[in-house]
């Protein structure tokens, strides 16, 4: 990841991608040739109902400026439900950042079918400018606590 | 968090091999320093670079340091996994280690071919390298699975492309049923009197199919029917089809018609919808006369019985012993099993009131391309008569190319068909009225085995070309029921309003308008315009994401019938492939439960859409069945007690990847 220490703020963002659409939407924009920001990078799972909150959790405590979750579209979960079952719980994971003091714009969800390469271009693009905005992540408690916090949670 | 070294040590002999994809990633990502910094990393015990990884002496290589080297797991940094994971897997496997002892790194579709900063993309390269080679140190040996193939086959719409495909297994000695929601197949193919280039007379083609079909001992076939409820997995679908009445028995009804003539409507009164409207029929009737099956069917809509009960039933006395008639039918469900699905549910024309400019719906002598080939059609509404509303021959008619293709208010792609069908139309007019018939076109789209040719033949044949698109239709002025064409000819470079006695468009090609439910029930996917999207554009374009369903024809995409024709000899030919091989591996990512973790708190058990996970009252303990998980992952990552675990995802391998992104160099 681009180092924060050297040369101008650069996000590092984590994306968790479903097999199906998301990862599938990135590998299209590549045979597509579009250009986007460098700056995040992606963890296949096969479902966006796998992302377990705990992984959002640890990508903030081991450094990362933002964490992108990508699935399909409602309805068109290649596991009928998977993408419901995320979003539900993305929603208490959201109250649980914001107590922690981590904005909004560093953790979205966004539901993009394999199809649309130039969604998750513009998804990428946009939330990197948006973390850029913001600044390096600070917790408001040391990163190691952070850590053992992360336990607790779970 | 569970530490990897709970559960074993990590491996410390990983190899790392690098792909340049000729000039794909080395362009973009300085390979060389990528395979110096990964030689650097913990339990990397050799990284090594090589043209075309993919290519067998790349696979030879990595089998070879494998052995010379005693790697204990391998990563190929490559292109998506999607396209090489497998091949990797068996060199792996190849090399005497288990297949699954390896990780796959994108660096091609999402590194390479997205970014332009080298210095950025070789640090995102890294970054993934590195998670990947954390990950893999954890990965623990797995089985694959094999998944067996049920040999029967289901092809979904009965147009050309699902009589071709379901004529090619049942000749190959498969069992198939063919699904078709029409009371007749024949799709649209069936609408035509003659197809271009060659011009021979569709029916001609395709009339001995589709008795071929009905004929054809290895075929079940079900009109007026669709698929209601897809379940299960490659090789063991289980579908359920329903059936609506067609009010005559079909194993009754031997196709006299006589009940047709007996009517008690003497005149056909109902708008006939083979023909578009331009026809009429009688509440009992058949499709067209070449229909297969050959049986009437009953439009409870119109039929006075069904609104009644009191028609004299005519029908019913003529069919007299046979008893083919029976206004009890309901709907029903059959339930099979087969092992691969074939899509070949074509597609729609664009519907011409959407631009309201060429007033079609409001001036009557505008007609759709598709209305004009039952026109010209021998056994159309006219006998093959081309003539006006009124009745009367036109003596001059303008095709428009492109509507509702190649325009960003409606469809922006090219309808691949239109130029050639517009230039048929064009010819059969001149050849039944001696009309003057104008063609305007934007560009004219002639690439296919003898289509130029057939252009340079029409063209030669008078035909009066005008380059532009057409702006505005509109009646004449001195109320003789002409419309005018206002269209700016690029080629003259000056604005030109052309009269003509019938206008024709040529609509472009849509999606089906249920191609959403039905791609949701098959658990497959749309492209941006709506078509379903096909693995691969190139190297699978009949294979869908979803293994074991295929698909043929303009359900993929607008084509033509010769392509639609070798799609479905494509798709049967992957069913038979798989149909032939017996069964399949199958992604060893089934969750598992830990029992002596799991604390029997169930809230598992609703996670499950395939009701995989059970409780074991007598243990109070979640059990997941193997069979029934498709590995998605859900449960995992919703159990409170981290007992759900999932092969090939396990918790601590994607703590180590995001951990392994993070890290700085
Ligand atoms: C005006 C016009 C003229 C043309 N002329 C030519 C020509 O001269 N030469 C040429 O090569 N090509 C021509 N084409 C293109 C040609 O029509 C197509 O290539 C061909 O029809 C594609 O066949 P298909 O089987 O994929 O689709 P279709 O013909 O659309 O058949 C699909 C079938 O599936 C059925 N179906 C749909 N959904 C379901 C469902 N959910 N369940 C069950 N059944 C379903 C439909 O009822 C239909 O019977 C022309 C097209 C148009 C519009
Ligand atoms: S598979 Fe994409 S969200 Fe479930």
């Amino acid at each position: 990841m681009p180092d924060g220490n050297h040369g101008p703020f650069e996000p590092r963002i984590v994306a968790f991608f479903c097999n199906w659409c998301t990862y599938l939407a990135s590998d299209l924009a590549g045979t597509s040739r579009m250009k986007y920001a460098p700056n995040t990078r992606v963890v296949r799972v096969m479902c966006s109902g796998r992302v377990d909150p705990q992984f959002v959790l640890d990508a903030f405590a081991r450094g990362a400026d933002g964490v992108l979750i990508g699935g399909c579209h409602p309805g068109d979960c290649h596991y009928q439900e998977g993408n419901y079952k995320m979003l539900r719980r993305f929603h208490l994971l959201k109250r649980l950042l914001a107590q922690m003091g981590i904005e909004d714009e560093r953790c979205r969800l966004e539901w993009i079918s394999a199809a649309e390469a130039d969604k998750l271009k513009a998804a990428v693009n946009d939330m990197v400018e948006k973390v850029r905005a913001l600044g390096p992540l600070h917790l408001a408690i040391p990163k190691e606590e952070f850590a053992e916090e992360e336990v607790a949670v779970s | 968090m569970q530490e990897p070294s709970e559960r074993g040590s990590r491996a410390s002999r990983v190899g790392v091999f690098v792909c340049h994809c000729g000039t794909n990633i080395a362009g973009t990502v300085d390979v060389c320093r990528l395979v110096e910094y990964a030689g650097t990393l913990p339990g990397v015990a050799l990284a090594r670079e090589y043209k075309y990884m993919c290519s067998d002496p790349g696979q030879e290589l990595i089998q070879q340091e494998i052995r010379e080297h005693g790697l204990d797991r391998v990563v190929v940094a490559a292109c998506s996994p999607c396209l090489h994971e497998k091949t990797f897997r068996t060199a792996t496997a190849k090399g005497g280690l288990n297949a699954y002892h390896f990780q796959m790194v994108n660096i091609r579709e999402h590194d390479s071919w997205v970014h332009e900063d080298k210095d950025a993309a070789l640090e995102k390269a890294k970054d993934l390298v590195r998670a990947a080679v954390r990950r893999v140190r954890l990965h623990q040996a797995l089985e694959t699975k094999r998944a067996s193939i049920n040999p029967d086959v289901l092809v979904v719409g009965g147009g050309i492309a699902g009589i071709h495909a379901a004529l090619t297994l049942a000749n190959a000695g498969k069992h198939v049923y063919l699904v078709e929601r029409e009371p007749t197949i024949g799709g649209h193919m069936a609408k035509f009197d003659k197809t271009f280039p060659t011009l021979d007379c569709a029916a001609c083609i395709l009339t001995p199919k589709m008795t071929a079909v009905k004929a054809h001992p290895n075929i079940t076939l079900w009109t007026l029917s669709e698929v209601t409820r897809v379940e299960g997995y490659v090789g063991n679908y289980q579908v359920n089809v329903t059936r609506k009445p067609r009010y005559v028995l079909e194993d009754l009804c031997v196709g006299c018609l006589e009940c047709i003539e007996a009517c008690v409507y003497q005149q056909a009164k109902v708008l006939d919808e083979f023909n578009l409207g331009l026809g009429k029929r009688k509440p009992i009737y058949i499709p067209f006369p070449q229909a297969v099956p050959l049986l009437v069917v009953i439009d409870p809509e119109t039929c006075i019985e069904f609104k009644s009960h009191k028609c004299k039933k005519t029908c019913v006395e003529i069919c007299g012993e046979r008893n083919a008639i029976d206004f009890e039918q309901q709907d029903r469900t059959e339930t099979i099993e087969v092992g691969t699905i074939i899509l070949g549910t074509g597609f729609k024309v664009f519907d011409a009131r959407r631009i309201p400019y060429y007033g079609y719906g409001t001036y009557p002598n505008v007609y759709t391309s598709l209305e004009l080939e039952r026109l010209v059609n021998a056994s159309g509404p006219t006998g093959g008569e081309v003539v006006l509303r009124d009745g009367r021959t036109p003596k001059s008619v303008g095709i428009i190319h492109c509507v509702g293709s190649r325009d960003a208010h409606t469809n922006r792609y090219c309808s691949r068909v239109c130029c050639m069908y517009s230039l048929k139309l064009a010819h059969l007019i001149k050849e039944k009225t001696e009309a003057d018939v104008y063609n305007f076109y934007i560009d004219m789209r002639t690439p296919g085995k003898g289509f130029e040719e057939f252009y340079n033949r029409v063209a030669e044949e008078g035909l009066k070309l005008v380059r532009g698109k057409v702006a505005d239709v509109y009646p004449e002025g001195n109320g003789d029921g002409r419309l005018v064409l206002q269209v700016e000819d690029t080629l003259l470079g000056m604005v030109r309003k052309v009269p003509v006695d019938m206008v024709v468009l040529s609509v472009g090609l849509e999606a089906q308008a249920d191609a959403q439910e039905v791609r949701r029930m098959f658990n497959i996917t749309c492209a941006g315009e709506g078509f379903f999207l096909e693995r691969h554009p190139k190297l699978a374009p009949v294979n869908t994401f979803t293994d074991g369903i295929f698909l043929a024809g303009c359900c993929q995409s607008p084509k033509d019938i010769p392509d639609t024709v070798a799609q479905a000899g494509a798709a049967a030919a992957e069913a038979l492939a798989l149909i032939d091989a017996g069964s399949i591996e199958m992604e060893p990512n089934t969750a598992y439960v830990l029992e002596e973790v799991c604390s029997g708190c169930k809230t598992c058990i609703p996670m499950c859409p395939y009701s995989a996970i059970s409780f074991l009252e007598d243990k109070k303990k979640a059990e997941i069945n193997e069979v029934l998980c498709k590995g998605c992952g859900t449960c995992v990552a919703a159990c409170p007690s981290g007992s759900i675990r999932q092969n090939l995802f396990e918790d601590e391998e994607i703590f180590e990847e995001i951990e392994g992104v993070l890290t700085y160099a």
